[in-house]
């Protein structure tokens, strides 16, 4: 491997990853299908090298003389699976042999100079499958219809006689077959007078059916290019200090403690970070960084600490509020109530850490822009990469990578505008990596967020009236996004409150959104993965103070409801609700809607004597009311959760003189195999008219059911986050 | 000048001797399949063999490795069909993947002295970090390529 792998010269044909390496003779997965000797393939080098292939439909859909069809995928493959399911999808309709399916990126350089051909690129909100099937459907049914088009010409027959499968048209009366291989280059030319009609999920037969992800080869042999493995010719390593406070800028630096340092190119000044530039490898860089010590204007941020934030939040509790949901009169309702409740919730900041650190790799020339990067959303990261080089969107070419992670966090280029400063100061390409310390300290956070409730409930213990009031940051303002015709509060302020499914007759929820100097972000089920621990907690505490069992007062408050109730009785149900348990351990429950999905989860905690907890198993029910791909759905249950777990357990950034203070997995602990529980997952989609989304469903009930778990073992109630924080031990207050 | 063998390819490496082999084999050697997750041996993503053995190849500096046999990802097996890699394969474990090198090297190795391991001891052996919390089918896979090779 060398620099060549990524000359523009060479064709994507080089890079082909010929099908898949576990044919024959092995036991396949449960639930999986088999893994074909000749399956679906993506090239190990995901990226675009022009965006053309000269046996093109059209800009989705390419098919060689040998029947194989490549279809472009217009998202981000981060490990949710989409670049699977989108393709089986345009597959599903298009009735092409998956086993010569391959899929590459689309490229948001063409997007952009043929009128966002692609439409919008995007992979956030769980919204790949969702914000894409119809279009991907009609894709693959155009195409096939102007196959059959193209074989009925050849024949000279009606199309309606003619009928395609496998990637071979069939004629009905004759029996004439003709490839798609042989038929692609006349379809390429034909225009239908109208648009083919697209199934209806009922008539589905590819999709819904559980298939191995395509990813996954070039991710068991070390083929898989991510950003961080662009190799250019000539190409300069660059590593990055921020200023520790956000907003804070650069004062100034000595040089001279990295004269004459091996292989050091250039200290280059951003105005509000230092970067060293090395040739050679990164780690000259990044050695010669540490010996700088950059003097920093931190700004009045710089006093500012934790307790200050947690204490200014709570004061906050009372400050003028938005109403994002008001139903009956819950005033009235508390002053009849039998008895009411309150309670404070406290979530903290939390950074995304996806596994690869944030890196950008650009090439900087007079007329033309290259990034090789991992990208959520490759359409707008190209139309910032031109604002920050000055280029025209359609000299910047952006080669998105596989993601080593996203969460949320790769959707804002702030790696790309670094490292496209950099080059101008360089004038060589240059690949710039941050250190996991720099990926944790200067992240766009998940909120702290505070909810206090107050509830009344009736004689029987069961809620008649609840409010809550949410204080937490404004992710919009932070991420300077506005959403036309937004009425009320952002959705992800209240998000897993506003939406909970509960029949409560009075109901208000209410939101303060209080900004600090830390901007915020969208993180893994935004809004939600945070509430929901907060709302499913507190309604454990009303279920235990009146004697219900918190599985049946779900049931209760969610009468009426049948999608809810299903998730939640197939989770109690499959987890062995209500069976015993020895002592020190217990069953918590939790259920939200996220996404569209509604999603419950059933944890079985172990909490010693000493108070470490240990979640033994947690049973997942997920409604996505559809299902592409049932395999990836489960998988990103499983993950969704220990990505919740992490949060939950462990998760907490701890803010010392306006810095991040923790740094590295050391001092910010994630589940490793150890902590992980068992997990199975159950799919019991719905239908009904909206899709649900996958990616993030699964990661806001799991706080709530260990928290729930933790109390049913130790009756100790946990109303912030992280749970290590808590003592647990027996006997302690 | 530290000469070593990669993949069973002799290298002569130009780095300074306090270059961690993962640098020295993502940017001189031109080996990518290697991770770079924490630099502090607390991920694993860098993991790789050295002489046989699972290390975390960014707190290995090179000057060590006169002489040595470094295995990486790419090098574990000729056609990518190594059991530990064809089970990953069957379980469908990777999602984004960027752990899964180490992952898989640290099982390869792992196995060679656990042949039949319990939970307990996966659990006390393989702990590397998956962000994406792989860790229910990456529990599955490694029983099921411990059975493998026994077969
Ligand atoms: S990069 Fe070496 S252990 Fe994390
Ligand atoms: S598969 Fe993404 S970090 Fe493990």
């Amino acid at each position: 491997m060398d620099g060549n792998d990524f000359a523009p010269a060479l064709t994507r044909r080089h890079f082909i990853v010929t099908a898949v390496t576990a044919a024959g003779g092995l036991a396949l997965g449960i639930g999986m299908a088999p893994r074909l000797a000749q399956a679906a393939a993506v090239t190990a080098q995901p990226w675009d090298e022009g965006g053309y292939d000269p046996h093109e439909i059209d800009a989705w859909i390419a098919i060689d003389p040998d029947d194989s069809v490549l279809i472009r995928y217009q998202r981000s493959e981060m490990g949710q699976g989409s670049m699977t399911a989108l393709p089986m999808i345009i597959s599903e309709e298009l009735q092409c042999d998956w086993s010569k399916v391959r899929v590459e990126y689309a490229s948001p350089n063409r997007n952009i100079r043929e009128n966002k051909v692609y439409g919008d690129m995007f992979s956030n909100g769980s919204r790949s499958v969702r914000a894409s099937r119809q279009k991907m459907q009609q894709v693959g049914a155009s195409a096939r219809e102007r196959l059959i088009a193209a074989a009925a010409a050849r024949w000279n027959v009606p199309a309606p006689e003619c009928t395609a499968a496998s990637s071979v048209v069939t004629h009905a009366g004759s029996g004439r077959t003709l490839r798609y291989g042989e038929l692609a280059a006349d379809a390429a030319k034909i225009t239908l007078a109208s648009e083919p009609a697209i199934k209806t999920p009922d008539k589905f037969t590819f999709i819904g059916k559980p298939m191995p992800r395509i990813d996954v080869p070039p991710k068991v042999d070390g083929s898989a290019k991510f950003g961080i493995d662009a190799q250019l010719p000539d190409m300069v390593f660059a590593a990055i200090v921020a200023c520790p406070v956000a907003g804070g800028t650069l004062k100034s630096v000595d040089e001279s403690p990295v004269a004459g340092a091996p292989g050091v190119l250039k200290v280059v000044r951003l105005p509000d970070a230092v970067a060293v530039v090395a040739t050679g490898s990164y780690w000259r860089a990044k050695q010669a960084l540490a010996k700088l010590q950059p003097e920093w204007d931190v700004g009045p941020a710089g006093d500012i600490d934790s307790a200050q934030l947690s204490s200014a939040f709570r004061a906050a509790l009372d400050g003028p509020a938005q109403t994002a949901r008001n139903s009956g009169d819950v005033d009235k309702a508390m002053q009849g109530a039998a008895k009411t409740f309150e309670a404070i919730y406290e979530t903290p900041y939390l950074s995304h850490s996806p596994m690869e650190p944030m890196n950008a790799t650009v090439h900087l020339q007079p007329d033309r822009l290259d990034v090789w990067f991992g990208t959520q959303d490759a359409l707008e990261a190209t139309e910032k990469a031109a604002h920050w080089s000055g280029l025209k969107p359609e000299q910047v070419f952006v080669h998105n990578a596989f993601l080593g992670g996203g969460f949320g966090r790769r959707d804002a280029s702030d790696e790309v505008e670094q490292a496209i400063a950099i080059a101008k100061a360089v004038q060589r390409p240059v690949k710039l990596i941050w250190t996991r310390e720099e990926d944790t300290r200067h992240d766009k956070f998940r909120p702290h967020a505070l909810v206090r409730f107050k509830a009344g409930v009736g004689s029987d213990g069961v809620p008649t009236a609840w409010s809550m009031r949410v204080v937490t940051s404004s992710i919009l303002a932070s991420a300077k996004i506005t959403f036309p015709g937004l009425k009320g509060p952002e959705p992800m302020a209240t998000a897993g409150l506003s939406n909970n499914g509960y029949n409560v007759p009075n109901t208000r929820v209410d939101v303060v959104l209080k900004n600090t100097h830390l901007p915020v972000w969208f993180w893994r089920a935004p809004g939600a993965n945070q509430h929901v621990f907060a709302i499913e907690s507190f309604l454990d505490e009303i279920a235990a103070a009146g004697g219900h069992d918190p599985y049946q007062l779900r049931r209760k408050l969610l009468a009426g409801r049948p999608d809810w109730l299903k998730v939640l009785d197939t989770a109690a149900e499959k987890g062995d609700w209500g069976k015993p348990l020895a002592p020190g351990r217990g069953r918590g429950i939790a259920i939200c809607e996220d996404t569209d999905s509604l999603c419950a989860q059933v944890a079985e905690v172990t909490v010693s004597p000493r108070g470490q907890v240990k979640v033994d198993r947690v049973t997942v029910a997920i409604d996505t009311r559809y299902v592409v791909n049932p395999l990836t759905i489960a998988e990103q249950m499983e993950g969704g959760l220990i990505y919740g777990l992490s949060a939950a357990l462990y998760g907490k950034l701890t803010i010392r003189n306006g810095a991040v203070v923790e740094g590295n997995f050391d001092t910010y602990r994630m589940v490793r195999l150890a902590q992980a529980p068992k997990i199975d997952v159950h799919l019991v989609p719905g239908g009904g008219e909206k899709w649900g989304g996958a990616g993030e469903p699964s990661t806001p009930p799991i706080g709530g059911a260990v928290a729930n778990a933790i109390f049913a073992a130790t009756g100790k109630r946990v109303r912030s986050l992280p749970i290590m924080d808590h003592d647990l031990s027996s006997g302690s207050a | 000048m530290i000469t070593l063998t990669v993949n069973g390819t002799q290298h002569e490496l130009t780095l300074e001797p306090d270059t961690p082999l993962l640098w020295a084999l993502r940017d001189e050697v031109g080996l990518t399949g290697t991770k770079f997750g924490c630099g502090i041996a607390q991920c694993g993503a860098c993991t790789v063999h050295i002489n046989g053995v699972a290390m975390r190849s960014c707190s290995v500096p090179i000057a060590s490795l006169q002489g040595a046999s470094v295995t990486t990802i790419e090098g574990l097996s000729p056609d990518a069909k190594h059991p530990v890699q064809q089970a990953w394969i069957a379980e469908d474990v990777p999602q984004c993947g960027y752990c899964q090198s180490g992952q898989i090297m640290a099982t390869a190795a792992f196995l060679k002295t656990h042949p039949a391991p319990t939970d307990a001891e996966i659990d006390a052996n393989i702990t590397n970090i998956c962000r994406c919390g792989t860790y229910e089918r990456l529990r599955r896979a490694i029983h099921r390529a411990a059975d493998m090779m026994k077969a």
